[in-house]
Order: structure tokens, then C-alpha cells, then sequence
């Protein structure tokens, strides 16, 4: 059987910048996996592909198989993407109809109303609801059809943890039902709660594939930072730490082992001050992974 | 499917009072300002200006609805990248088009049901069942090049400018196609452009319509708007097709 979605040896240029420098992916039916990768890594191109928005520039991008912009394909597609507008003067269980009427096989609608935590919201005018309910009731459209595949850009963007956390509890029921996910996101720890596996995507290619507990160890989690007037980049040899970098006497590198290093750091006589240790952001940590 | 987005587009429109409230309402203003103080009077052919301005109106409301629920909403839609959305679901586009043109031909409808009786009562125009059923079939139809020039328009301009460029455009042209004010009274220099403006045209089937003697025949105002309606429509598809070439290749 076809997988469920493919990407072959796909590039895609804007213009002069390459988003995407060959990334082939296979996601099975079934699969619930999550695209890690900074700003601009390609994450969004690759779900835009997959999803016929975009063209590749070379190679291929199916889904069952099938060309993407495929109606047959797309009714068992739902895609919550990132910035996209819905109108303003319908009402939430209005527009949710209205996707509904898109698929042939729908839920009902007020399961899906209420898989996405609006039922208190079903008569509210899309303008009257709040960020994050709104990016609720994108969820809520995005199941509506009942789809095989949900793809969901950056989900959570814009929430806070506790709304993160219930919004990641509602994509895990979902993917419960066997469906197949594929999410993009920021969070390391999203990826951890729900996927069974990670892509890393850097700068147009993929840098990792696998489960999330392979990605972390490879991940350093600690950010520190301090100044010391006579250090070299000597000192730190031989130390677990990545991505150092040394600007005017500011030192800030990334490290599993923050104790460990400080340790060793004292022992060679480097004179520390303005200590800081903090989690490091996936950002930072991509950074490392790509710049060894 | 057809029947969900068409209602979904309706009520869209519907809910904004400030389309919805000026395409119903603007023209029965206009009416009452200019047509119900000389409704009375008899102009070439024996038509009462009651019954000559309500075909000015008609004209004007449809082919505004047909404009600026094309125009705002495409551009709008473009700027909230709502677009983007509906083009990941499997709702084909032509079902998208024709509920939206479903929509903007019940919303010029519905002006007309509201337009027809005001002149009724207010400006005591009397026709028979045929000229006001004649009239009503012509505007509608009449109506549909301006589908395709608020379709190009929503597609050529943001989100923001859509209402000002439609403005800028469509009601300098309704005076001196001499939707206002009858054609004779407007500037020279604005008659010699007229007869080649589309609202022009479309008045012209409608005043024609109640029976005004207009200069050419019918067939000549439904060869031109034919023509604009090919002309607008080929600016349309370039202009989706362009937007197309952008966003989505």
C-alpha cells in the first residue's frame, strides 16, 4: 500500500533561497509523527507540499500515492495551518457545517465541536472568540471530516503551557483513533508527549529521524553563560559542550552537563562571574546539533 | 456542498451591515433624494422620471452588489490568507465560485424586492406585471460582466484598498453613465464618453426596459456589456492566475 504521505527527493526554491534541499520522508498510515526544526528550516514548505499549496521544484511530493491537489486525496486530509484566517461573521457551529459539507464521511458536528473543546463556544461569532479559541475551532475544522491524515502547522503557536497541554491532549485522543499525524513545532516537549517519532529538519534537510528519546540525548538542554576576562577556546577542550562562543569576554555555550563543565572549567583556573545557566530553547540546541 | 458554502456566503455578507445595510438601503436614499420630488414629471416617450429613475436604481444596486460582494470579499479573504485554507480542503474551486456568484445574484434580488415596492408606494410608479418582470430579468443579467470585474478587482488590490478603488471607480462612472442624473444634464465632454462606459450600457437596457426611448437598440447594449463582460472576465483570470503563480507554485 501507498504510504500515507511521501515526500521523494523534494527540493523547492523561492526564488533564490533553497527552503527545501532534498528531503525524502515516508509516513505511514497510522504514523504520528512531529517536524522539529528552528524558524525557517523548512517545516512549513514540507507540509506545504505535502498538502499541494506548493509545488516542489524537483522531485515529489504524494499523498497515497497520488498527487496532492487530488480532491479524492484531499477529502481524507485535514490541515490546520498557520495564519490562516476564517471568516469573522460566522458562527463557530456555522462554519463547522460548512466544513463538514466539504467531506463525504463527516463527524458529527458536534463531536467535533466538542473534540476541539468549543461546545460553550458553538454560537459565538468567529470574531468573538480568542486566540487560542480560535486556534481551538482550526482544530475542530481540521477533524471535522473524520480525515486519515491530519497535518497541524505549528498548533499551539500563540498558546500558553496550560492551553498547550490540554491542546496536546486533544491531538493524542485523536491520534488514539489510529489516524495518522504529522505536526510541526518550537517544543521539544510536544514532540516527546506525542509522537512515536521525530524528523529533524535543518536548514532544507533532514539532519534526524527517530523516536523522541533518540532526538533528546542528542539534544544539548542547558544554556550557559558567563563572563570571564582571560578565556580562550582551548579551555574547553576536551568538555561535553557544544556551540560555544566567546564575544568580549561573554561566554555562552550549550552543555548536558552544566556542572560537569563549570567543574572542569574551575579546575583549569578560568575566573568566572555573572553565572547563568538556563534551559537551553530548541533553537539553540538545533544550533548545535548542525554546527559540529 | 453547493448548498452549505452558499449559505455560508450569504450570511457572511448578510452579517456585514456595512454591505449588506448600504446595498439595500443606498439605493431607496437615492430614490427618495432624486426620484420621489419629480417623480411626476413626463419625460420623452411619456415615461414618468418615477418609473425612468427606479430603472437608474435598479441598474446602480445590482451592479453595485455584484462589484463590491465580489470585490471585498476576495480581497479580503486573500489578506486573512483564508485562501490558503480552503485550498487544502477538498471543496472543488468552481463550487466556490458559483455559490459566491449564487449569492451575489439573491443579494441583487433582494435589492430589487426591496427597490420595486419602494417606488410602488413612494414614487407611484405603475407598470405592468411584464415590464417590471422585464426589467428585474434584464438587470440581473445585465449584471453578470460586473461579476467578473469585482472578481478581478478583489484579486488586483489588498484587502484595505479594495473598498476605496471600488468607490474611486464605480461611483464616478454611475454619474456620468448618467445613473443620477439623466444623461443630457452631465458635461459634454462626459457624453461623448458615456455611451462607452458598461454602467452606461446596462442603464440603457434598463431604461429601455420601462419603456424610455434610448438611442440605440437593445441588442447593441447587450453586444457591448457581452464584450466588457469578455474583457473583465479575461482580467480576471489573469489576475487569479497571477496570484496563482505566486502563492501557489
Amino acid at each position: 500500500m501507498a504510504p500515507a504521505a511521501e515526500l521523494l527527493d523534494a527540493t523547492k526554491k523561492y526564488g533564490e533561497i533553497e527552503a527545501l534541499r532534498g528531503v525524502t520522508i515516508r509516513i505511514d498510515l497510522g504514523d504520528v509523527v512531529a517536524m522539529l526544526g528552528p524558524n525557517g528550516a523548512g517545516k512549513t514548505t514540507s507540509i506545504s507540499l505535502l498538502l499541494g499549496l506548493r509545488k516542489p521544484t524537483s522531485g515529489k511530493a504524494l499523498l497515497f500515492g497520488l498527487e496532492p491537489t487530488n480532491l479524492l486525496v484531499r477529502s481524507r486530509v485535514g490541515v490546520m495551518l498557520q495564519e490562516s484566517g476564517v471568516p469573522a461573521m460566522l458562527k463557530v457551529r456555522e462554519i463547522v457545517d460548512l466544513f463538514r459539507s466539504y467531506y463525504p464521511t463527516p463527524l458529527p458536528r458536534d463531536r467535533a465541536i466538542a473534540m476541539a473543546g468549543l461546545d460553550e463556544k458553538a454560537n459565538a461569532l468567529v470574531k468573538e472568540l480568542s486566540g487560542g479559541q480560535r486556534q481551538r475551532l482550526y482544530f475542530a475544522l481540521a477533524v471535522c471530516g473524520d480525515p486519515d491524515v491530519l497535518f497541524l502547522d505549528e498548533p499551539t503557536v500563540g498558546m500558553d503551557v496550560e492551553g498547550r497541554r490540554s491542546f496536546i491532549d486533544r491531538i493524542a485522543e485523536f491520534a488514539r483513533m489510529g489516524r495518522t499525524v504529522v505536526l510541526t513545532t518550537h517544543y521539544l516537549e510536544e514532540a516527546d508527549q506525542l509522537a512515536k517519532r521525530v524528523i529533524v529538519i535543518d536548514r532544507g534537510v533532514v539532519i534526524a529521524d527517530a523516536p523522541p528519546a533518540e532526538i533528546k540525548s542528542k539534544v544539548a538542554g542547558r544554556r550557559v553563560r558567563f563572563i570571564a576576562p582571560a578565556v580562550s577556546e582551548k579551555d574547553f577542550e576536551g568538555l561535553p559542550v557544544t556551540a560555544v562562543s566567546i564575544t568580549d569576554h561573554r561566554v555562552q555555550l550549550l552543555t548536558n552537563r552544566p556542572e560537569a563543565v563549570l567543574r572542569d572549567l574551575f579546575q583549569r583556573g578560568v575566573e568566572i562571574s555573572e553565572l547563568e545557566v538556563a534551559g537551553a530553547d530548541l533553537e539553540d540546541a538545533f544550533i548545535a546539533m548542525t554546527s559540529h | 456542498m453547493l448548498v452549505q458554502q452558499t449559505k455560508a456566503e450569504f450570511l457572511k455578507l448578510w452579517r456585514v451591515p456595512a454591505f449588506s445595510a448600504t446595498s439595500l438601503l443606498l439605493p431607496l436614499v437615492f430614490y427618495s433624494f432624486i426620484g420621489i420630488g419629480q417623480a411626476s414629471q413626463v419625460m420623452q416617450g411619456g415615461v414618468r422620471f418615477g418609473a425612468y429613475f427606479l430603472a437608474s436604481m435598479a441598474v446602480y444596486a445590482v451592479a453595485n452588489v455584484m462589484i463590491f460582494s465580489f470585490g471585498i470579499s476576495v480581497a479580503t479573504e486573500r489578506g486573512m490568507k483564508m485562501d490558503l485554507l480552503m485550498r487544502a480542503t477538498p471543496l472543488p474551486p468552481l463550487v466556490y465560485l458559483l455559490s459566491r456568484c449564487v449569492t451575489a445574484v439573491v443579494f441583487a434580488g433582494l435589492t430589487l424586492v426591496v427597490l420595486f415596492p419602494f417606488a410602488y408606494i413612494a414614487g407611484d410608479v405603475r407598470l405592468d406585471a411584464s415590464v417590471w418582470f422585464t426589467l428585474a430579468y434584464r438587470v440581473l443579467l445585465g449584471s453578470i460582466p460586473f461579476i467578473a470585474l469585482g472578481f478581478a478587482i478583489g484579486y488586483l488590490s489588498g484587502p484595505n484598498s479594495a473598498v476605496a478603488v471600488i468607490n474611486l471607480v464605480y461611483l464616478p462612472t454611475a454619474f456620468a453613465s448618467g445613473l443620477f442624473f439623466p444623461k443630457q444634464l452631465l458635461p459634454q465632454i462626459i457624453q461623448n464618453i458615456s455611451p462607452y462606459l458598461p454602467l452606461y450600457r446596462f442603464g440603457q437596457l434598463g431604461w429601455n426596459a420601462i419603456g424610455y426611448p434610448t438611442s440605440e437598440n437593445v441588442t447593441a447594449d447587450w453586444l457591448y456589456l457581452a464584450g466588457y463582460g469578455v474583457v473583465f472576465f479575461a482580467i480576471a483570470v489573469w489576475a487569479y492566475r497571477r496570484e496563482e503563480s505566486r502563492k501557489f507554485s
